[in-house]
């Protein structure tokens, strides 16, 4: 019986959830000899001759809801814990441009995230915070250019010099048309914002990533992991094209340019989607765009483990999901990891799991022993032929979007998102079939499953009014003056095609004009995104 | 299934851009022969209410991830009541926790639907509650 089991399932083609076949037993002969050293273009083995040994990767908890007060709270209990970055969660209303009396801010204020209308509550959120010392990365898209300016204002009016920030803007517009949703302007304005904010960055603080281009939405959204890895270097593409035609000079942004994952629990998959991408990305920069900066070739990135790999039934097995995840992350050559939380799927995570989830890196890192040697899984037989079957399945996706015309018009006309959609549907067919196993969800489910969690978060319900309270004295107590003259700065300077915004939008921030009414003064000129829904 | 002679409004209501949901159930009650019409992302209640009604559509999924669905499930309900709308009947799905779920039966939704459930539950479940309203109608 043993052994006709085991025959039939040598015989059964095997493929991961990208859809690469899976050799029993992999040899030499399937990869090509890599005779690289980490350090070496085109970097498969990692950006760095010394991979961990140097620097550890940075561990940076997403996080922040409600109150700026609240929010701040939370991060000094983090920094506190050995957290060595910050990483801000903003609310709704703040990524999409409304302040949050506006009607369609109501009824999400601080709900995903912290809310951000002006420079006094960041000044808040960052109380007693060194931004010298501290890195901090923002997930913000549609007003990565304001909360930007916002945090250069901050910075100025605590006396820390520019030049000393570090940290990241998402800004990653392109992928949010497809699957993040946090679009404001249509796609050429948003991109020249973009643009606007990465050149001025290179400029005023030249250790602040200015772009943190991101497959992980799409990912969640449905996709597979050579599509993640293809769509997000499509993007990254369009975003150097977009500087070039700016006038820009690739060795100057190049490598400023950094990217963002997620990883799910299909472990070697994940590990080689990195090594491949690297590796592709170093070869377009030197081959395609002529880069000479060895610095312009690199891919550097951060990921995220969790998201909708993790499942809201039995939720403690996500800790050891994630665990797997970061563990592929880390082989997988990450300059960052954020991991999600066990119980991120059905809420805001609580200061314990949020605990969980920090020292799930701790242990892989101080433990594990895996990022005592660079590149630990390089000369594998199946990690070499699965980098080299990778590479070429997303080189042949990325071919697909530039014979659809590029990725400007493959959003502009809905055919990435119809993509992704199919790809989600296909997705939970094939778990709904019990095709592709989840523990907890479609085996080894538990009957009556309730309150599965010891401890719930609970916001507290007077935050919204709260927070419009302080918004409406905020506005009060402003140079109202100020605010109009440089708000119509920003008009002036946005109703024409070249100029770079940005300083106009630090003006702004600084006079405390919010968000909403800096968004609304471009939103005269360039009109909003207008999504395409067909199916 | 008798879904063939339904029309449904998936909608996104608030800022939430999570949309994957949404689009698997468009996909899916067109396949089971619903005639779907799909909102996009950012839709105000009054907005999704009109639509609704103008559509002539026999219920409304409503699509939530934000931890808005209390406020943004109900604020439709009564734009559909000072509408017209009141027959129209109300599906959610998206990230809603255990404790919610009582409240939005109460306010009168016939599903709530989470991503870990099947697609072909799920149908059945509308199809089901449709069938109902048929009847009575």
């Amino acid at each position: 019986m043993k052994a006709k089991e085991k025959e039939s399932s040598s015989e059964v083609k095997r493929t991961t959830p990208s859809g690469i076949e899976i050799p029993m037993v992999a040899t030499e002969a399937m990869h090509h000899r890599n005779g690289e050293a980490p350090g070496d273009y085109p970097y498969t083995r990692g950006i760095f001759p010394d991979g961990y040994l140097g620097r550890l990767w940075t561990m940076r908890q997403y996080s922040g809801f409600g109150t700026p007060e609240e929010s701040n709270q939370r991060y000094k209990f983090l920094l506190a814990q050995g957290q060595t970055g910050l990483s801000v969660a903003l609310d709704l209303p703040t990524q999409c441009g409304y302040d949050p009396v506006d009607t369609m801010a109501r009824p999400e204020v601080g709900k995903v995230g912290v809310s951000l209308s002006n420079l006094r509550e960041m000044e808040i959120l960052f109380d007693g915070i060194d931004l010298a010392k501290i890195s901090t990365s923002f997930t913000i898209n549609g007003t990565a250019a304001i909360i930007y300016a916002m945090y250069l204002a901050t910075a100025d009016k605590a006396g820390v010099p520019r030049a000393k920030l570090t940290g990241t803007i998402q800004n990653d517009i392109l992928k949010e048309f497809v699957a993040r949703g946090t679009w404001i302007f249509p796609v050429r304005p948003s991109m020249r914002l973009v643009a606007d904010s990465i050149l001025y960055a290179n400029e005023q603080s030249p250790r602040f990533n200015p772009i943190s281009i991101a497959g992980a939405h799409v990912r969640d959204a449905g996709c597979n992991a050579v599509e993640e890895m293809a769509f997000t270097l499509a993007n990254g593409l369009a975003y150097v094209d977009e500087l070039l035609a700016r006038g820009a000079d690739l060795n100057g942004f190049a490598g400023r340019l950094s990217f963002f994952f997620y990883v799910h629990t299909d472990f070697f998959e994940e590990v080689c989607k990195f090594r491949a991408g690297r590796r592709i990305w170093a070869r377009l920069m030197k081959e395609r765009y002529g880069a000479t900066d060895p610095k312009s070739c690199l891919f550097r990135f951060g990921v995220v483990c969790g998201g909708a790999s993790l499942t809201a039934s039995q939720p403690y097995n996500n800790i050891t999901r994630v665990a797997i995840e970061t563990m592929a992350a880390v082989l997988g050559g990450a300059q960052s990891i954020f991991t999600a939380a066990y119980d991120e799927a059905f809420q805001i995570p609580t200061e314990e799991s949020a605990e969980i989830a920090l020292r799930t890196q701790q242990v892989i890192a101080h433990e594990s022993g895996i990022a005592q040697t660079v590149d630990a899984l390089g000369g594998s037989h199946y990690v070499e032929y699965l980098t080299d079957r990778m590479e070429e399945e997303i080189l042949r996706v990325m071919r697909e979007v530039d014979e659809y015309g590029g990725v400007v018009k493959a959003i502009e006309q809905g055919y990435i998102q119809r993509r992704i959609a199919e790809r989600a549907r296909q997705r939970k067919e094939l778990l709904d079939a019990g095709e592709r196993i989840v523990v907890g969800v479609n085996r080894y489910q538990r009957e009556n499953e309730e309150s599965s969690v010891r401890e719930l978060f609970k916001m507290d319900p007077k935050t919204a009014h709260n927070i419009v309270a302080k918004f409406n004295a905020i506005r009060d107590a402003r140079d109202n003056g100020a605010v109009e003259r440089n708000l119509a700065r920003l008009s002036d300077a946005a109703s024409k095609d070249r100029e770079n915004l940005m300083p106009y939008i630090v003006d702004c921030c600084h006079s405390y004009a919010t968000v909403g009414e800096m968004v609304a003064t471009m939103k005269k000129h360039w009109g909003e995104f207008q999504e395409p829904t067909g199916l | 299934m008798s879904l063939h002679h339904k029309r449904i409004l998936v909608a996104k209501p608030g800022l939430d851009g999570h949309d994957a949901g949404a689009k698997i159930i468009v996909l899916a009650l067109r396949d089971a022969g619903a005639e779907v019409i799909y909102t996009g992302l950012r839709k105000t209640p009054e907005f999704i209410a009109r639509v609704a009604i103008d559509e002539d559509v026999h219920a409304i999924g409503l699509s939530l991830l934000s931890g808005a669905h209390l406020e943004l499930v109900a604020e439709t309900i009564e734009w559909l009541k000072k509408l017209g709308g009141g027959e129209i009947r109300i599906f959610v799905g998206g990230t809603i926790p255990k404790e919610d779920r009582q409240a939005l039966f109460d306010m009168g939704v016939i599903g709530v639907f989470t991503a870990e459930m099947k697609l072909q539950d799920v149908l059945a479940e509308i199809d089901a509650a449709l069938s109902g309203v048929e009847d009575r109608d």
